[in-house]
């Protein structure tokens, strides 16, 4: 049941126990994973083990005072989300309740025992039918659209679980999300209101190999460790190390249409700056506020465990809905640690035996399921819309050994590792290369080598060889000092200095280079390339190495990525360097 | 209110007792002994007929014949003005001797989350006075902010230092206000044109180091503008739990109600993580990394995240726990967690403070998250951001080249090389080592960095905008000359 039902609740049954988030009810006649509301407040929990006459719920709100002997009421059905225009441009908390209209209720602080609908339920949208009377439709086809935001077109569909029909009467006009706006020959009502379980996937019709590469305008991920639409990514890293930082990046910058990002179980204040800061900032593909495209989940840390548990779930059936219009959705989850936090808590409450470090047992198959929910599909109606899944992952300690991160890895096909002694010598993005891996390489080149540069994977790969080089190098640095290197290889290292900090350095605060286009990820790579075969002819030409890496040119490849109008800088370095290299032979 | 004498089991900080009525989850208890002395203590689980109350004074003394009161209600703190000035045990009772508490209100202790709707991103300067804190790490109004420390360092000289010192400057102030939409009764609360009111925790320290605050507070006069919850190591265990929570719903009511800036110092929370863990084994719960409970995150969280600020709010909570890291290491289930929380952390460092350094800082791993937002033009000053970045680097470098020149000596490293290991011994002895007893100024910070960074040709100063470089860059600095190389 989603929060704008009006449910006839049945089957009352009574508090047995409550310990924290997990109210054991005797005397409830109900299924698995419906939801309930419990004691005298009505506090809203969902059934996750029955057992005999034992009825074991997680309560999404706090559980102070409650007591055994109060009632428990079921409704009947399971968690849903309320899908329709309104979505975007919202914020919402894990079981979907609009933060800004709990704020209005109860204040500053969260109480507990209030609902309310995840779209408003009285707002009139005006509807422009994209069918005709007569048409044939089918399950998730377009009956036609309204304008959500600026930005979105929200596109009205038939519910997956209809039979179809022919359409007998269609109205263009200004409704409310309840209205029926198409009626089929069935008798079926079609409205711009949907319900849907959240932990059950929506139907596809296929899932398809990714071709395209979500485009991050960070120059490590897309020139090295390319996301596809529809892929699936995690960043683990220890505190302090990036991640939220690389996760609102890709939200704000990421070529998708569409952007879910849940705050799970982290900080207020990190998704308060969101929600302060995107409505000012400037979608990079159509210039309209951010929030336009955005749809917020937060469930912060000091927030309901339960909750939290859910928030994923809300979040990727919300996603999943605007993939069915045809839309591309990029996914953040920060963290998904927290998330598997939250099954081992109210698991260990549930005295399950425990797997691996406390986790339940169920921990990999869960993981497994969210980020399969991800991917580029061809939809029932035929459209074709992705979901690129991104998740954060906060390992105890930073040891990527403990069962979230390696059960991600199982799974995910970019792995982007952030690095604590990059993070300490501020080398942002502390993506460390060495470690990091994109599975979707080879099956973007195409797409770079057509829509950017033809060699862009053997510039790629000359940047990967050098690095390699130079990270061989350093280890004998350690011992001997860089002065007892030969020349070649002291010239290596100045260069592989450049890709480090001109190249993979990017600074995430800064406003030109915080978002780097692919073309001029390309070019400064190219430059740096450039230097580099200019400076080794000279070394040829018995230069001494010293009076190469002297020139002043090189140097202003640093200042690249902080340059706007960049074009005729990446021509005048390459001319420079040239020039004053030559004229040292 | 009925009284039961049916415990039926006494295990480590827990007790079970039958009853005949329906008992609320997290309801308070009082137990009184044979002896006619009262414990205290909250319900953990509560099933028909039985109920397991966690004591916080201790079970001990506690058997069959004492008998157990509900009291219907949570856990609640008296919260009035008043209690700026005074002296509370670890659950909240008066223990310097003045006047009875006549509470405005009675708050619940488990605070309710602040909604993130209704938060204002922290963004005002907090001038500490220590450069090692506002110059690298700056620490804004409503952020949390803990300090990484072993056992025996000097963290609470460094936290006395902040609470003494720590301003907004006014002229600051204005300007960050300046760029917020205008709000009713704009204007400072009643605890001072800029200081802070301190809330202070003590959970589990030993009574020398707390005279070493309460002498500090009295001697500056801090205490008017305090309140002090003292739970000291041989109080019990099982308090400590409940003694930051008190702590927190204050400062909540003189942040949120009476509209002061409230500064909160928690420690050592490594004493309140032992408390959580002694209390997870008596439930025999499955424990997590080394024993201490799972949902440690989650309770840690409900304690960090009362920090902030409420939009059209005047008062803010600014957090510095403390915690000692057991064995120094930071991944360590308590320091670990809450890195992951906070919103940053200062290293109180074992080996600069064996070189003497005061306070000593160490910044490479050091980090406020919050400082953008708090620094640069209009804010702090222009040049703020990146003379921190240069800085940093500077001192990572001269880091990697010391242990290269414990290999082949000084003599073989360049000239330029040997300039990086002056600056890093310099930025440790002169930037950071400035002593418990001196306030630096934002700009007198600022200056010594320039001064330091000046040992440096300008074209090594790549991560400051040139046009700084220009304005702040000290000409005359004794520097060696690098054409002079090889
Ligand atoms: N690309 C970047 N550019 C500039 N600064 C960065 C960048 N990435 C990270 N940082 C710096 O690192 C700090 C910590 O980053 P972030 O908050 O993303 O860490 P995190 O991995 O999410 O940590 P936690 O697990 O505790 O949430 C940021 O406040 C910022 O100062
Ligand atoms: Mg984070």
């Amino acid at each position: 049941m989603s929060q704008a039902t009006e449910t006839e609740v049945g089957g009352e049954g009574r508090i047995a126990s409550v310990s924290g988030p997990v109210v054991v009810a005797t005397g409830l006649d109900a299924r698995m994973n419906d939801v309930v509301y419990v004691g005298e407040e009505g506090l809203m929990g969902e059934i996750i083990e029955i057992e005999g006459d034992r009825t074991t719920v997680q309560v999404y709100e706090e559980t102070s005072a409650v007591a055994p002997g109060e009632p428990v009421e079921t409704t009947g059905e399971p968690l849903s989300v309320d899908l329709g225009p309104g979505m975007m441009d919202s914020v919402y908390d894990g079981v979907q309740r609009p933060l800004d209209v709990l704020e209005s209720q109860m204040g500053a602080f969260l109480d507990r025992g209030v609902d309310a609908p995840g779209i408003d339920l009285d707002r009139e949208w005006a509807f422009e039918p994209t069918v005709e009377e007569g048409d044939d439709v089918g399950p998730t086809d377009v009956v036609g659209v309204v304008e959500e935001t600026e930005t979105i077109d929200h596109r009205v569909m038939v519910p997956p679980g209809s039979d179809g029909g022919t359409v007998e009467t269609v109205r263009e006009g200004a409704f409310t999300v309840e209205d029926p706006v198409a009626v089929l020959d069935t008798g079926e009502e079609v409205t711009m209101r949907q319900e849907w379980p959240v932990r059950e996937a929506r139907p596809t019709e296929e899932k398809k190999t990714p071709t395209e590469p979500l485009i991050s305008g960070q120059r490590i991920l897309d020139g090295l460790f390319p996301l596809a639409k529809g892929g699936t990514a995690a960043i683990p890293g220890p505190f302090g190390s990036g991640k939220t930082v690389t996760q609102q990046s890709l939200a704000k910058f990421a070529d998708a249409d569409i952007v879910v990002y849940i705050g799970c179980g982290e900080r207020g204040n990190e998704m308060t700056e969101v929600i302060e800061d995107f409505p000012e900032l400037p979608d990079p593909q159509t210039g309209n506020s951010l929030m336009a495209r955005t749809c917020l989940i937060a469930n912060t840390s000091n927030m309901p465990v339960a909750a939290r548990e859910s928030c994923v779930y809300t979040g990727i059936t919300i996603a999943e809905f605007y993939r069915d219009m045809g839309y591309d959705v990029a996914l953040m989850a920060d963290s998904t640690s927290r998330w598997a936090e939250a099954m081992r808590e109210i698991s260990s409450r549930l005295e399950e035996m425990p797997g691996e470090e406390g986790y339940p047992a169920y921990l990999a198959a869960r993981l497994s399921q969210f980020y399969e929910r991800a991917g580029y599909f061809e939809n029932i109606n035929g459209r074709e819309g992705s979901i690129s899944a991104i998740g954060a992952v906060s390992p105890p300690g930073g040891d990527f050994s403990e069962p979230v991160t390696q059960n991600t890895l199982r799974i995910v096909k970019c792995f982007w590792a952030l690095d604590k002694d990059l993070a300490e010598r501020r080398h942002f993005p502390a993506i460390n290369w060495d470690d990091s891996y994109s599975l979707y390489r080879d099956q973007l080149d195409p797409w770079f080598e057509d829509n950017v540069e033809a060699d862009w994977p053997e510039t790629r790969q000359w940047a990967i060889d050098t690095l390699d080089e130079e990270g061989e190098l350093q280890e004998i640095v350690q011992l001997v000092g860089k002065d007892a290197l030969p020349d070649d290889q002291r010239l290596t290292l100045d260069v592989a200095q450049y890709l480090r900090e001109a190249y993979l350095q990017q600074n995430a605060l800064h406003d030109v280079d915080q978002y780097c286009p692919p073309e001029k990820t390309y070019d400064i790579l190219s430059a740096i390339k450039t230097y580099n075969d200019e400076a080794f002819d000279a070394l040829d030409a018995g230069v001494p190495v010293d009076e190469i890496t002297d020139i002043d040119a090189a140097p202003r490849l640093n200042r690249l990525g902080t340059t706007d109008d960049y074009e005729p800088e990446v021509e005048s370095i390459e001319e420079d360097v040239a020039e004053q290299l030559e004229a040292l032979y | 209110m009925k009284e039961y004498q049916t415990i039926t089991e006494v295990s480590g900080p827990l007790v079970f007792a039958e009853v005949d009525e329906p008992i609320g989850y997290d309801e308070i208890v009082e137990i009184e002994l044979s002896g006619g002395e009262t414990k205290r203590g909250q319900v953990l689980e509560s099933e028909d007929g039985v109920v397991s109350i966690q004591v916080f004074e201790g079970t001990d003394g506690i058997d069959r014949n004492s008998s157990v009161r509900f009291l219907g209600e949570t856990m609640k703190m008296p919260v009035t003005e008043d209690l700026l000035g005074r002296v509370l045990d670890g659950s909240g009772n008066p223990i310097d001797d003045g006047p009875d508490i006549v509470p405005e209100e009675r708050r619940d202790i488990v605070g309710a989350a602040i909604n993130p709707f209704a938060r204002e991103f922290p963004s005002e300067f907090i001038q500490t006075g220590v450069s090692g804190i506002d110059g690298m790490n700056t620490l804004v109004r409503g952020q949390k902010l803990p300090l990484f420390s072993g056992s025996g360092l000097p963290h609470n000289d460094l936290a006395l230092q902040i609470a003494r010192q720590a301003t907004v400057p006014e002229e600051k102030r204005e300007a960050a206000e300046a760029s917020d939409e205008p709000r009713a009764g704009e204007g400072e609360g009643e605890g001072g044109e800029t200081e802070f009111a301190v809330v202070f925790a003590a959970m589990g320290i030993t009574q020398e180091e707390a005279n070493e605050f309460m002498e500090d507070f009295e001697r500056t006069g801090a205490l008017e503008r305090s309140v002090v919850f003292m739970n000291l190591a041989d109080d019990p265990a099982v308090e400590r739990t409940v003694t930051p929570r008190l702590a927190l719903t204050t400062a909540e009511y003189l942040a949120f109600d009476e509209e002061y800036h409230v500064l909160v110092i928690l420690t050592d929370m490594t004493n309140y993580c032992e408390a959580l863990r002694e209390i997870g084994a008596a439930r025999e719960e499955v424990p997590g990394r080394r024993g201490y409970p799972g949902y440690m995150y989650t309770d840690l969280a409900t304690l960090y995240e009362r920090a902030g600020r409420i939009e059209g709010q005047d008062g803010s909570i600014t957090q510095i726990p403390i915690l000692t890291m057991p064995g120094d290491d930071d991944t360590h289930p308590i320091p670990d967690l809450t890195g992951y929380i906070t919103e940053g952390q200062i290293y109180v460092d074992r080996d600069m403070n064996s070189k003497g350094h005061e306070p000593p800082i160490y910044v490479p791993p050091s980090l406020s998250r919050l400082m953008d937002e708090g620094t640069g033009e209009g804010l702090t000053r222009e040049d703020h951001g990146d003379v921190s970045d240069q800085l940093y680097a500077a001192y990572a470098e001269g880091e990697d080249l010391r242990s290269l020149e414990n290999i082949v000596g000084r003599e073989a490293l360049s000239d330029l090389d040997n300039t990086y290991l002056d600056f890093a011994d310099r930025f440790e002895a002169e930037f950071v080592n400035q002593g418990f007893d001196t306030e630096r100024s934002i700009e007198e910070t600022l200056e010594v960095g320039w001064e330091l960074l000046s040992m440096f040709p300008k074209e090594e100063l790549n991560r400051v905008d040139e046009e700084l470089i220009e304005e702040y860059y000290h000409e005359d600095a004794e520097r060696e000359p690098v054409e002079a190389d090889d």
